[in-house]
């Protein structure tokens, strides 16, 4: 197993990378595991080096130059064997280990096959991400309906396209550059939905002028889609996806403040491929069943509480990027980086990041948090957002349960909250265990209160024979 | 151009690209129905949250077609009723 790490490190994604390149530039030695085939996590997603040249997405990616910095001093690391880097490896459980924490994945390099991997150390550094956060309508389900992250996934990933003629909706920044992105291979991007008034940022100046580094992003997105003619048509939302064996319409409609469809304004788009997101969820699985505490975020999710140096409440555990709070990538790199500092400074080596490079950090996270809770802010989940549904929407995917059943659930069967409506309906306890539908049943069920996902013991499925392995190993 | 085999079919890949995506890149968006109503799924989340994109790959059942990534020779059944 060679020698053991100081610290471990779930997650190569931006906050990932940044920790781990603060933590091996102070001498420590880092085991990094990530589930994908290449470091960069979702918003560096890159296909594995070796395809970069059949599959090229540079012209996709915003902060390349960064990530390119990253990558080489991780891969320097990797060289002189003081990075352990364990990538296509899925952690489904850590956990407390004397002083320390154990980490269990399983290596699926080979897969299908997989075989299991324990991984020790006495601190643990959790960056895990986040994933779309969806609201269901009608037609959801039907195929070519896709989270804007799985379009942009596949098109980052794979340099794949999943329609010809596409529809974005939902709210929030992350759906322009998903329509950039689509529209620079070629796809007709008919309409951008945006739920939210874009006048809302007026709200919040402050934050959006203390980050001259977000409007250039955001007029780099502007540009490319006024170059190809897209509209972003703002307090506008997919209420519908009609098709069968594959989606061939949505319904659009202009919506109120709250959310709700605007008499009249609606119409029918014909399109082969939808996509819709509604923010993020932090992806916390690894996370709540160590008992960190949580915290409220604005975007209406439980979070990881940290202090300032992203120490969670567990002792020797940091947390960073997503996981605290969704805000970016630039957010999570300057997490990533102070997260790696209090790990060197609670292991009694020496700081790495010096005194002005240190308030520098400090000053960017605290500016890009300000920035993250404006868009929070400005880019809500509409009130009314379940006025679209009708009886039969499916809300649970996995399970097939309707808004009906779980409208029942609560107004017959008594149930205040996601985890009564999953024992009544079924909803949250298929293959996805409430990854997807979570987020929706706690708004039906209790709208007003933050969504803390259920804990889940096991975070991604594995096989007997892996968990076989894991014995023979002990 | 490499070539997985889909429910004994040829379909070629590019290498570096999954099994869902070189499923999207031959135009198919869909490759298994739910278990209680039979309603057809393929890819939603792309990133292996949602487990709507389930095959079974050289025999092994419930694999996310969206994080396998494409081998020559690769055999691939789908369709099954709940779990790929």
């Amino acid at each position: 197993m060679g020698r053991p790490s100081d610290i471990i490190i779930v997650g190569a994604g931006p906050a990932g990378m940044a920790a781990a390149a603060t933590a091996l530039a102070g001498g420590l030695r880092v085991a990094q595991v990530d589930s994908g085939t290449a470091v960069g996590g979702q918003f560096w997603r890159h296909p594995p080096q070796h395809a970069r040249s059949a599959i090229p997405t540079d012209d996709l990616h915003h902060g390349l130059r960064e990530y390119r910095a990253l990558s080489r001093e991780l891969s320097m690391a990797r060289k002189a064997g003081r990075l352990d880097l364990r990538l296509a490896h899925h952690v489904w459980s850590a956990v407390r280990e004397g002083d320390g924490f154990a980490v269990h994945a399983v290596d699926r390099r080979d897969a299908p096959r997989e075989s299991a991997v324990t991984l020790h150390a006495p601190r643990l550094l959790v960056a895990t991400g986040a994933y779309d956060r969806q609201l269901p309508f009608q037609g959801w389900d039907l195929p070519g309906v896709l989270t804007i992250g799985g379009l942009q996934a596949l098109l980052k990933g794979g340099g794949v396209t999943a329609g010809s003629r596409v529809a974005l909706g939902g709210t929030g920044p992350f759906l322009l550059p998903v329509a950039a992105g689509l529209a620079a291979r070629g796809v007709e991007v008919v309409t951008v939905c945006e739920a939210g008034n874009p006048l809302a940022w007026l709200r919040h100046p402050l934050p959006v002028l203390r980050n001259p580094g977000k409007w250039a992003e955001g007029a780099g997105y502007a540009f490319g889609l006024a170059r190809h003619r897209i509209r972003v048509r703002p307090r506008t939302a997919i209420t519908g996806a009609e098709g069968g064996d594959r989606v061939t319409a949505v319904r659009i409609a202009a919506v109120a403040s709250d959310g709700s469809p605007r008499p009249g304004t609606e119409r029918r788009i014909e399109v082969d491929a939808v996509g819709v997101g509604w923010g993020f969820t932090p992806q916390l699985d690894l996370l709540i069943p160590l008992g960190c505490d949580l915290t409220n975020s604005a975007d209406g999710n439980a979070v990881v509480a940290v202090d300032g140096g992203q120490r969670t409440s567990v002792p020797g555990l940091y947390a960073a990027g997503e996981a605290c709070g969704v805000g970016g990538a630039a957010l999570a790199v300057g997490e990533g980086h102070l997260a790696a500092q209090s790990a060197l400074t609670d292991s009694g080596s020496a700081a790495v990041l010096g005194n002005r490079r240190l308030v520098a950090v400090r000053a960017t996270v605290a500016r890009q948090r300000a920035f993250a809770r404006a868009m929070a802010l400005a880019h809500p989940i509409p009130a009314a957002w379940s006025s679209w549904l009708t009886d039969e929407t499916v809300v649970c995917r996995c399970e097939e349960v309707t808004a009906g059943a779980v409208r029942t659930a609560c107004t017959e069967g008594g149930a205040h909250d996601h985890r009564q409506v999953k024992q009544l309906t079924r909803a949250g306890m298929g293959w996805c265990q409430g990854r997807m539908c979570g987020p929706a049943v706690h708004c039906l069920t209790s709208q007003n209160q933050v969504y803390t996902p259920a804990e889940r013991l096991v975070a991604t499925p594995v096989t007997l024979g892996a968990l076989a392995d894991l014995d023979e190993q002990q | 151009m490499s070539e997985i085999i889909i429910d004994g079919e040829l379909l070629p890949f590019i290498e570096g690209q999954t099994v869902a995506a070189a499923l999207v890149a031959a135009g198919r968006v869909a490759w298994r129905t739910t278990r209680v109503q039979h309603r057809p799924r393929g890819v939603f989340c792309g990133i292996g949250v949602c487990f709507d994109c389930l095959v079974t790959i050289d025999g092994a059942g419930g694999q996310r077609a969206c994080l396998v990534p494409a081998r020559p020779g690769m055999a691939v059944t789908t369709g099954r009723d709940g779990d790929g």
